[in-house]
């Protein structure tokens, strides 16, 4: 056992921190640090200098802009990207749809996406909840049936996250009805400017617009757009989510949010009871890094550490618990979260409530943390 | 970076581990041991002895073997993991820490010596009734009178304190000196023993004109060592701790698995097996800052140190609170006899934090600090 990191680690954890927060324009980092939201430009010109660099996808196979980094290497990464208020890449195209071709697609599929995926020249959108589908995913019932090469698909998914900037969306679609229900899955990518696809927006409880709904009616695929092959659909959505949870615990973030409310609210941190709230919870962002470096320290080459479940679990708890911590700082002045920009009050109380409602979804996608729960006691405790 | 054992520390595991299941694996074992003085297994104390694991912290000079403090952690965390009611902790860890940080050579050569060798018990002497966690001593006074010095008061409670024969005593020096440490012979204080909740063993010591001698050089004032032996104390009881709550949330795990109510194994209820879940999650999560800790003291940085020991204490305070108590509603009845080791075990998590510190005292210390920092750092 060893704390330290190799001098190799450190030079790769000194050179992030250079690129980051020099080559990534000021104005977006701010946007983040602030906790304003991005505009699909900034994630797109962030993505950009990212990917120019070989830092957007580095975990991608090495022929398609992956780096070959270990693990450890990939979790500096990322916590330095999320120091530095950097956007992290586009989920759907970095974590999901892009290792999913590379693993699973033809060779023309990967000439053909992989490189504007990267790039961000295409945005993807996850089409895979449907109203009647959520935790149990495989009762989707969006079709897509056989009309010579094509596919046609009906249907809707919901959920869409910035489904409304979306070019291109990857679905999960039922091909065979008379199997077994995970059997007659299907991933279909799906053109959105293609006749019968409609996005209309869901607005959430903090106000904002960033779920959609997808309907899908009578819309033409072509066969070439299938990944993998037909009934392949739950096997690929599996190692899709698999990823999707990796890095979901946002440590670096979180604390960096928590550091942010020492220096705003500072005189509030005379208040003793404030100052144990706020030790309570750096401790247990501690524990939650600290965990999160056994995993990847562990894992090298191998099965992923069983503890790696909890990340996501803990790591959205710890999330919202920051994000109420900001709320109770704010008190009265967290009322004015739709008042103009020029009021009194201060950016990040005015942004306080609506944040605390919006963190709400954190435990609830990517695999709720009730599902987080049965994996943890039936694959890790056997129960 | 790199929180694994290495070959030679896997081997101490499996042996200790060994060493310990002949003599604890059934915990009936341990609830005869604890039953009769000393509270713990002298033939078994012996056996460590000659594995070499009472003399592991300290140097082979002075008879020791000079391990590091992730092979220390393994021992605590393999007694913790059989509720092993010997006095490791009281005894090699922290009395044995004072002598091989404050001794003259000579001092070290022989308590040390006799230590590793199982031929002597030590138990630190430095809480005074009703006090609470303090590096600076105010139930025992010495007094000096040439190169004598005697010591008055009490000290209580001295885990460990009846069987010692040597007791490591904390005391103020005589006008406002500071708090020196002196090794004083338990034959000459007079000492009521007690058991804890856990049953294991404490004392009150009450000093009358007891003959004491210095550790190391007389007069100086040693709060600031004393201090970091506590600290470094505190780590290794979070080891001991996090062996308890392995061993709880297995036994935890196992008993869904086989009691049957209602026709059906209790797994077969969602709401039991998330519960478990939970306690899983605080498990690792105390497991990383154990780790942590442990490797923090290898860096040798008292301050590092002693942040290291309140960040694991409130850690693994709050694991202990949440498993232990856990571990009992889910056992049901059961978890409340004292033939099931899972009751005396939430015991033991409690005796380990009310001695060398609670939540609240860690988490009181950590906020007082919290505006001195940006952000807290896990890889310096
Ligand atoms: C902001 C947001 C963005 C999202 N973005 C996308 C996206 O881009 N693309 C996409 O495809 N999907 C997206 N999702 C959907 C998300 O994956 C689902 O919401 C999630 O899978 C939960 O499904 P559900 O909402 O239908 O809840 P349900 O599955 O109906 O669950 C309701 C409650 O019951 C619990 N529950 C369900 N099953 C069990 C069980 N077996 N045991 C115990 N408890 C259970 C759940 O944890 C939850 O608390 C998004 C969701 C949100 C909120």
């Amino acid at each position: 056992m060893q704390l330290e990191l190799s001098p190799a680690d450190a030079e790769f954890r000194a050179r992030m921190r250079e690129f980051f927060t020099t080559k990534v324009p000021q104005e977006i980092r701010d946007t983040v640090l602030d906790g304003r939201h991005l505009t699909r430009d900034q994630i797109v010109e962030s993505q950009r200098v990212l990917n120019a660099e070989g830092l957007a996808v580095p975990h991608w196979p090495t022929e398609w802009g992956g780096q070959d980094w270990t693990d450890l290497q990939r979790h500096l990464w990322h916590e330095e990207m999320q120091r530095a208020g950097v956007p992290i890449p586009l989920a759907f195209n970095a974590s999901m749809i892009g290792p999913v071709i590379a693993q699973f697609g033809t060779e023309e599929q990967k000439a053909r996406f992989l490189p504007d995926t990267a790039n961000l020249d295409i945005w993807w959108s996850q089409g895979f909840s449907e109203p009647d589908a959520g935790s149990d995913l495989a009762s989707l019932r969006t079709t897509a049936v056989r009309d010579g090469d094509d596919w046609v698909v009906n249907g809707q998914k919901t959920w869409t996250t910035l489904g409304q900037h979306g070019d291109w969306i990857f679905t999960l679609v039922r091909t065979d009805p008379e199997v077994k229900k995970q059997a007659g899955i299907s991933m279909l990518l799906i053109d959105m400017t293609t006749p019968g696809v409609e996005v209309r927006p869901i607005e959430l409880i903090d106000g904002g617009h960033e779920v959609n709904e997808v309907w899908f009616t009578d819309v033409r695929v072509p066969g070439d757009l299938l990944v993998g092959e037909p009934g392949q659909g739950w096997t690929i959505a599996k190692f899709l989510l698999g990823n999707e949870r990796v890095g979901v615990a946002p440590v670096g973030a979180t604390k960096r949010a928590l550091a942010g409310l020492k220096t705003v609210a500072a005189a509030q941190m005379e208040d003793p009871m404030v100052r144990a709230r706020v030790a309570e919870l750096e401790n247990q962002l501690l524990a939650l890094e600290l965990t999160a470096l056994r995993v990847v320290a562990h894992s090298a080459g191998g099965e992923p550490h069983p503890a790696s479940s909890v990340l996501k679990l803990r790591g959205t708890e710890l999330q919202q618990a920051v994000s109420e911590l900001a709320l109770d700082l704010a008190g009265p002045a967290s009322l004015a979260s739709r008042a103009d920009e020029d009021s009194p009050q201060e950016g990040w109380a005015r942004r306080s409530a609506p944040t605390y409602l919006n963190f709400r979804k954190a435990s609830i996608y990517g695999g709720s943390n009730e599902i987080q729960r049965q994996i943890i006691s039936r694959t890790i405790l056997g129960l | 970076m790199d929180f694994t054992y290495d070959d030679e520390q896997q081997a101490l595991r499996e042996a200790v581990r060994g060493l310990l299941a002949t003599a604890y694996a059934d915990h009936d074992a341990r609830r005869r041991t604890v039953a009769d003085e000393p509270g713990f297994d002298r033939a078994l104390w012996g056996r460590l002895a000659e594995m070499g694991v009472l003399g592991l912290p300290f140097a082979e000079e002075h008879g020791g073997v000079g391990a590091g403090p992730v092979e220390i952690g393994i021992v605590c965390q393999e007694l913790g993991r059989v509720l092993a009611p010997e006095p490791y902790l009281a005894s090699v860890v922290h009395a044995g820490g004072l002598v091989a940080a404050l001794g003259s050579p000579e001092q070290k050569a022989d308590l040390l010596g006799r230590l590793s060798a199982g031929e002597v018990v030590l138990a630190a002497a430095d809480t005074s009734p009703g006090g609470r966690w303090a590096s600076r001593a105010d139930g025992v006074r010495a007094s000096v009178s040439g190169d004598t010095w005697t010591l008055d008061g009490v000290a209580d409670p001295v885990v460990a304190g009846g069987s010692a024969d040597v007791l490591v005593v904390t005391a103020a020096l005589p006008d406002e000196g500071g708090t020196g440490v002196f090794v004083v012979d338990a034959a000459d204080v007079e000492r009521t023993g007690y058991a804890a909740a856990d049953l294991s063993r404490a004392a009150s010591v009450r000093f009358a004109g007891s003959a004491a001698t210095p550790l190391g050089a007389p007069g100086r004032d040693l709060a600031p060592s004393i201090a970091t032996i506590s600290d470094l104390t505190r780590i290794m009881g979070a080891n001991q701790s996090l062996g308890v709550m392995q061993s709880q949330v297995r036994a935890t795990t196992d008993y869904l698995k086989s009691r049957k109510q209602f026709g059906v194994t209790l797994n077969t209820f969602q709401a039991l097996t998330f519960r478990a879940a939970d306690m899983y999650v605080s498990l690792e999560l105390a497991h990383s800052m154990v780790d942590w800790a442990t490797m923090t003291i290898a860096g040798g940085d008292r301050e590092a140190v002693a942040e290291a020991a309140d960040r694991v204490g409130l850690e693994v305070s709050r694991a202990g609170r949440h498993i232990g108590q856990e571990a009992i509603q889910l056992h049901g009845g059961i978890g409340m006899t004292a033939e099931y080791a899972v009751g005396v075990g939430t015991a033991h998590l409690e005796v380990l934090d009310q001695w060398l510190g609670n939540a609240p005292h860690h988490l009181s210390r950590l906020a007082g600090r919290v505006t001195d920092h940006e952000l807290v750092e896990a890889l310096s």
